[in-house]
C-alpha cells in the first residue's frame, strides 16, 4: 500500500498497527533488548544475580582459560565440520537415489524421516542404549566371536563426540534429504533430456549440471545445519551429560550450566555472547551475498 | 461541481517513494458514460483505476464521485462496483455466498439481499449456478458471477480492470458484447481498464490513452482513429501499425512535405486548429489507407516500389512494400494476389495523413 | 491419403530387409538390472539402518530385565512383557514423584495445546498484517523478527528470566507458554506472510470493495481459504513444542516439568538399578506424540518442514 497523505495518518491501518503489538515487543523488547542486555551484563561481575559492576573482558579472559569451555569450542567444531559434511553428502546421495522414479518412493522418505520427528532426548536415549558397551553393538560383536571388538564411544573420551555426532546424523539427515529431493524436483526435465542427448553420464550431470544449479537449497541447508549445530545441547544431556568428565561438553550446555547450575551469569553472558559472535561471523557474510548487493531476479 | 458528472478527478498524483505513477491527472467522466483507460503495462491505468476505487490511497489530489469528495473514503463506502482480471471470487463461497458477501457487511435486511441477488442472477442468465462454487466454473460462468457481485451493490459506476484478459478469444469476444449490452441495459458509469484496442474501440464512448502516469488523449474512438493526438497515440491504435515518414513541410505553390528526394502534396490535409505550419515533423499514414493497382494510378500521392512480403489474413492481405529504401505495410482486398518480389504502386490521399511535429510529436 | 501410400508399399518390395528383422517394438527391460539392484539395495539398507534404533527400543522395552541382561539387544524378547510399559507410565521415579511419565505426559499437553493456539493465532494475524496491511516500518519489524531466528536462544534465555520473574510468570506455565509463542514466532510468521501473500491481491481488493474491514477479511476469506497452511503450522508447533528440552527444563520447575525433561530425569538419574526396558519404555511414549503426527500427517509434514526451510 501507498504512504496515506490521508487523514490523520496514525489511525490508518489502525487495526493492523494493533494485531501486530505482539511482533512488535517480541522484535525490539525480546530479540533486540534481550540480545543487547545479555552483551551488556556479559561485561560485569555477576554471579547468582545480575549486578552492575562492570569487569571490562574479565569473564572473557576467564571463559578463554576454562578447559571446559576449550573442549566445548572443539567439540563445536568437529561436530560442526562433520556434520556439514555428511549431512551434505548423505542428505544429497538419498535424495538423487530416491529421485530415480523409483517404486515406494514414498515409503522410503517416510522411513528415512522420521528420525527428525523425534526429540533430541529420545534420539539421544536411543542411541545412548545402543552404544551401551556392555549390552549394546560393542557386546552383539563380541558375542558374535571378535572378543577384542572395541566400539564404546560414550565410554572412551577421546571419541565421544563421534558417538554424539552418529545420533545427530542420524536424526537430522532426512531433513536435508527432503529438501534437496524438493530441489531435485524443481529442475527442468529438459535439463535431464538436453543431457541425455549430450551423451553426458549420469554422475557428471549431477556433479556439473545439477549441483550448480541447486545453489540455493545448498545455501539453506548449509544455514539450517549451521543454525543446528550451534543449537546442540539436548542431545548431549541425554546421551552423555556432557561426560565421560567434561569430554563431551558443548558451548549451549556451558551457558546453561554456568546461568542455572554454579551461579555464574557473567560467565554464562560472556559464553552465550561468544555464541552470538559465531553466528554473526558465519550469518553476515551469508545475508550479504544473499541479499546485499543487486538483488537477483 | 456540474451535476451531469459522475466522476471527477482533480490534480490527482501518486508517487511510490521516487516513482512518480501518476502525475497531475484530470479527469470528468460523464453520467452513464462508457469510459476506457489504455495503454501500455505500467502506463498507470490500473494505478489510477484503483485509486477511484479506494484501494490506493492518493499523494495528492482528490477524487469526486456522483458530486462528492470521496478521497479519503473506504472503497465499500464509495459507490462502485468492482470487476477484476482474476475475478477474485471467494473460493470458499457459492456464488449466491459471492453476490451477498458485500451487502450482508453493509448490513443490508436478509430480504433484500435474496432480491438483489436474484435480480442481479437473472440480469446474467447465472440463476442456476448460484448454489455452486467458483471451482466448478467455467472462465467465462466465473467473470459472469464477478459481474454479477458488482451489480448487486446497484452502485452508480463500475469499475472493470481488465475483465477479459484471462479468456479466450472466444470467449472474450463474447462477453464483449454482453458487457456492452449491460450498459445499454442499465445506463450506470463504467471504467474500463484494457491494454486491447479492440475492447477500447468497441465498448467506449470514449477513450482516455494514458503513458507514464498521464493522459495523452482523451476522445471518442472515432477521433482517437482519425485525429491522433500526437505520434504515441497514432502508433498505438491500429494495427499493423501507421506507417511514418521523417521529412519537412515545406512552403512554396501550396505547402508540400519534402522527405528523401520525394515531396508530397498536401492539399486536402486539415491542420489541428486550422492554422498551417511549416518545418520538420512527421507524415502518417495508415495501411488501410493506400491503395494499390487501379485506383493507385489517381491517387494525390503516388510511390514505386516491390513486394517484400505478403500476409494474407483471409479478410484482408497485408503487404510490406520497399519503397525507396524503407518498408511501408500496405492493407489490401483478401483476394488480392500479390507474392513476393511483385512491383506495386502504392497511393494515398494527403487527406487521410496525420502530420506531427518532428520534436513535440504532437498533432499538427 | 492413407490408402495410396499403403498399396504403393505393398506392390513394393522392400529393399532394405533389416527392417524386418531388427529391433522391434518396446525395448526388452530386466526389473532385476544393475541399477536397479545397487539403487533399491542401498535405499533398503539405509532404511534398515535407519529403522534400527526404533526397533532396539520396541524390543527391549518388551523384554524383561533377565533377558535383557544376558540376551542380544537385536534379539526380538523371548517372553513378551507388557510389565515396562506400565512402570513406565504410572510407577517410575523423578526424585521424590513417583508416579511415573504421566505427570510429564499431562504437563506437555498442558503446555502444547495454548502454545500451539496462541502461537498460530498471533503469527497468522501477524503474517496477514504483513503481506495484506503494511504500515510504516512494518517491514522493518519482520526483519527483525527473522534476524531474531538466528540468534542463539542462550543469548535471550536469561533477560526472558528476568521478565517472566518480574510479572510473577517465572517457574509457571503459563510463562513456558509465552516462550513458546516468542520463539515460535519468526517462523511462523514467515510461514504465513509468504502463504498469504500468495493469495491472489485482487481477492483482498475485492473484498475491501465488498467493505469487510481487517477483521472480517481475516476471518471470512483469508483462514477459511488457508486451512492447509494452519494444519501445516500446527504439526511444526506441536512437534516442536512436544520435543522442547531447553525451554521446559528452564522455566517451569519440577512439578510441571514437560515430559521431555521428565523422561531425561528419569534415565539418565543415578540413583538405583537400570531398568533399561523401563526406560525404553519410557523413550517411546515420549516419542509417540509426534511420531502419530508424523505417521498421519505423512506429506503435510513434509511440507511443513519444507516451508519452514524457506529463506526468509
Amino acid at each position: 500500500m501507498a504512504a496515506a497523505t490521508g487523514p490523520a495518518r496514525w489511525h490508518r491501518n489502525l487495526s493492523a498497527k494493533i494485531a501486530a503489538i505482539p511482533m512488535i515487543t517480541t522484535a525490539l523488547v525480546v530479540f533486540i533488548g534481550g540480545t543487547a542486555w545479555t552483551v551488556l551484563y556479559s561485561f560485569t561481575s555477576s554471579k547468582l544475580l545480575p549486578k552492575e559492576k562492570f569487569v571490562g573482558f574479565a569473564q572473557y579472559e576467564r571463559l578463554w582459560s576454562s578447559s571446559k569451555w576449550l573442549i566445548s569450542i572443539e567439540n563445536l567444531a568437529i561436530y560442526g565440520a562433520f556434520s556439514l559434511i555428511f549431512s551434505l553428502l548423505i542428505g544429497f546421495v538419498l535424495a538423487a537415489l530416491l529421485d530415480q522414479k523409483i517404486r515406494f518412493e514414498d515409503t522410503f522418505r517416510t522411513l528415512l524421516l522420521y528420525p527428525f520427528a523425534l526429540s533430541f532426548i529420545v534420539t539421544g536415549l536411543a542411541w545412548q542404549w545402543i552404544l551401551n558397551p556392555d549390552f549394546g553393538i560393542q557386546q552383539v560383536v563380541r558375542n558374535l566371536g571378535w572378543e577384542n571388538f572395541s566400539f564404546d564411544p560414550l565410554y572412551n573420551p577421546d571419541i565421544v563426540i563421534y558417538g554424539i555426532l552418529i545420533a545427530g546424523l542420524w536424526q537430522g539427515t532426512g531433513l536435508i534429504m527432503c529438501l534437496m529431493l524438493a530441489g531435485l524436483r524443481g529442475i527442468d526435465e529438459d535439463i535431464w533430456k538436453a543431457a541425455k542427448i549430450d551423451g553426458i553420464p549420469m554422475w557428471k550431470t549431477y556433479i556439473f549440471i545439477i549441483i550448480p544449479m541447486m545453489r540455493g537449497i545448498f545455501i539453506t541447508a548449509i544455514v539450517l545445519i549451521a543454525s543446528g549445530i550451534i543449537k546442540v545441547y539436548d542431545l548431549v544431556v541425554a546421551q552423555t551429560g556432557g561426560g565421560p568428565g567434561i569430554a563431551s561438553e558443548v558451548p549451549a550446555k556451558y551457558v546453561y550450566d554456568a546461568m542455572f547450575l554454579s551461579q555464574n551469569l557473567g560467565q554464562g553472558f560472556a559464553a552465550s555472547t561468544m555464541m552470538l559472535l559465531t553466528v554473526i561471523v558465519i550469518v553476515v557474510p551469508w545475508a550479504y551475498l544473499e541479499f546485499g548487493g543487486k538483488r537477483r531476479g | 461541481m456540474e451535476t451531469n458528472q459522475s466522476i471527477s478527478i482533480k490534480n490527482l498524483a501518486l508517487s511510490f517513494g521516487a516513482l512518480d505513477v501518476l502525475k497531475d491527472l484530470n479527469l470528468d467522466v460523464g453520467q452513464g458514460e462508457f469510459l476506457v483507460l489504455l495503454g501500455s503495462s505500467g502506463c498507470g491505468k490500473s494505478t489510477l483505476l484503483n485509486c477511484i476505487a479506494g484501494l490506493l490511497d492518493v499523494s495528492d489530489g482528490q477524487i469526486f464521485i456522483g458530486g462528492r469528495n470521496v478521497t479519503w473514503e473506504e472503497p465499500s463506502e464509495r459507490g462502485i462496483g468492482m470487476v477484476f482480471q482474476s475475478y477474485a471470487l471467494y473460493p470458499q463461497m457459492t456464488v449466491a455466498g459471492n453476490l451477498s458477501f458485500g451487502l450482508k457487511n453493509a448490513g443490508l435486511p436478509k430480504a433484500e439481499i435474496e432480491e438483489r441477488v436474484n435480480r442481479a442472477a437473472k440480469v446474467l442468465q447465472i440463476e442456476p449456478l448460484l448454489s455452486r462454487k467458483p471451482a466448478a466454473l467455467s472462465g467465462g460462468q466465473r467473470q459472469r458471477a464477478a459481474i454479477g457481485r458488482a451489480l448487486v451493490r446497484d452502485a452508480d459506476v463500475f469499475l472493470f480492470d481488465e475483465p477479459l484478459s484471462n479468456l479466450d478469444a472466444k470467449l472474450r469476444a463474447d462477453l464483449r458484447v454482453e458487457i456492452k449490452q449491460l450498459h445499454q441495459k442499465l445506463s450506470n458509469t463504467m471504467i474500463y481498464v484494457t491494454h486491447d484496442q479492440i475492447e477500447a474501440m468497441t465498448l467506449a464512448d470514449r477513450i482516455a490513452i494514458m503513458r507514464g502516469g498521464q493522459i495523452l488523449q482523451l476522445a471518442s474512438p472515432n477521433e482517437i482513429y482519425n485525429r491522433p493526438a500526437n505520434k504515441y497515440v497514432a502508433e498505438f491504435i491500429g494495427s499493423p501499425t501507421m506507417n511514418f515518414f521523417e521529412g519537412d513541410i515545406v512552403g512554396g505553390d501550396g505547402l508540400r512535405f519534402s522527405t528523401g528526394d520525394q515531396f508530397f502534396p498536401l492539399e486536402g490535409y486539415e491542420f489541428h486548429n486550422g492554422t498551417p505550419v511549416q518545418g520538420p515533423a512527421w507524415f502518417g499514414i495508415r495501411p488501410e489507407h493506400m491503395v494499390t493497382g487501379a485506383e493507385a494510378d489517381t491517387a494525390a500521392i503516388r510511390l514505386n516500389g516491390s513486394v517484400e512480403l505478403v500476409e494474407p489474413l483471409g479478410s484482408d492481405t497485408l503487404a510490406r512494400v520497399a519503397v525507396a529504401g524503407r518498408s511501408l505495410w500496405v492493407r489490401m482486398d483478401g483476394q488480392a494476389l500479390v507474392r513476393d518480389g511483385d512491383s506495386v504502386t502504392v497511393g494515398f490521399d494527403p487527406a487521410r495523413a496525420n502530420l506531427f511535429d518532428k520534436s513535440s510529436e504532437n498533432r499538427i | 491419403m492413407g490408402n495410396v501410400t499403403r498399396a504403393s508399399a505393398d506392390v513394393q518390395v522392400s529393399p532394405v530387409p533389416q527392417e524386418m528383422t531388427g529391433p522391434r517394438g518396446p525395448k526388452p527391460r530386466t526389473v532385476l538390472s544393475r541399477r536397479n539392484i545397487m539403487i533399491y539395495g542401498t535405499l533398503i539398507m539405509v532404511s534398515l539402518y535407519y529403522m534400527l534404533p526404533l526397533y532396539v527400543m520396541i524390543v527391549t522395552s518388551l523384554k524383561g530385565m533377565p533377558e535383557i541382561r544376558l540376551g542380544n539387544i537385536f534379539s526380538p524378547p523371548v517372553e513378551i512383557t507388557f510389565q515396562p510399559w506400565v512402570k513406565a507410565w504410572a510407577e517410575a521415579c523423578t526424585g521424590l514423584n513417583c508416579d511415573g511419565l504421566s505427570r510429564g505426559f499431562f504437563n506437555s499437553v498442558r503446555i502444547l495445546i495454548p502454545s500451539v493456539l496462541l502461537s498460530i493465532a498471533i503469527a497468522s494475524v501477524n503474517g496477514y498484517a504483513l503481506a495484506n496491511w503494511r504500515f510504516k516500518g512494518s517491514e522493518t519489524f519482520f526483519t527483525i523478527l527473522i534476524v531474531g531466528a538466528f540468534i542463539p536462544y542462550q543469548v535471550m534465555i536469561y533477560p526472558i528470566v528476568i521478565m517472566l520473574r518480574e510479572v510473577g510468570l517465572y517457574g509457571s506455565l503459563t510463562g513456558l507458554v509465552i516462550v513458546h509463542t516468542i520463539f515460535g514466532m519468526p517462523i511462523l510468521t514467515l510461514l504465513f506472510r509468504n502463504y498469504f501473500a500468495s493469495v491472489p491481491q485482487e481477492l483482498f481488493k475485492a473484498a475491501r470493495v465488498d467493505g469487510a474491514g481487517f477483521w472480517g477479511i481475516y476471518f471470512r476469506i483469508m483462514v477459511p481459504m488457508s486451512l492447509p497452511i494452519f494444519v501445516v503450522a500446527m504439526i511444526l508447533q506441536v512437534t516442536g513444542i512436544w520435543n522442547d528440552f531447553l525451554f521446559g527444563v528452564i522455566y517451569t520447575k519440577p512439578d510441571l516439568y514437560p515430559m521431555t525433561v521428565q523422561l531425561n530425569n528419569i534415565v539418565n538419574s543415578t540413583q538405583g538399578v537400570k531398568e533399561y526396558n523401563v526406560n525404553m519404555a519410557a523413550t517411546i511414549l515420549t516419542g509417540l506424540v509426534p511420531l502419530t503426527i508424523y505417521f498421519i500427517s505423512g506429506k503435510l509434514f513434509v511440507r511443513g518442514i519444507a516451508a519452514g526451510a524457506v529463506k526468509g
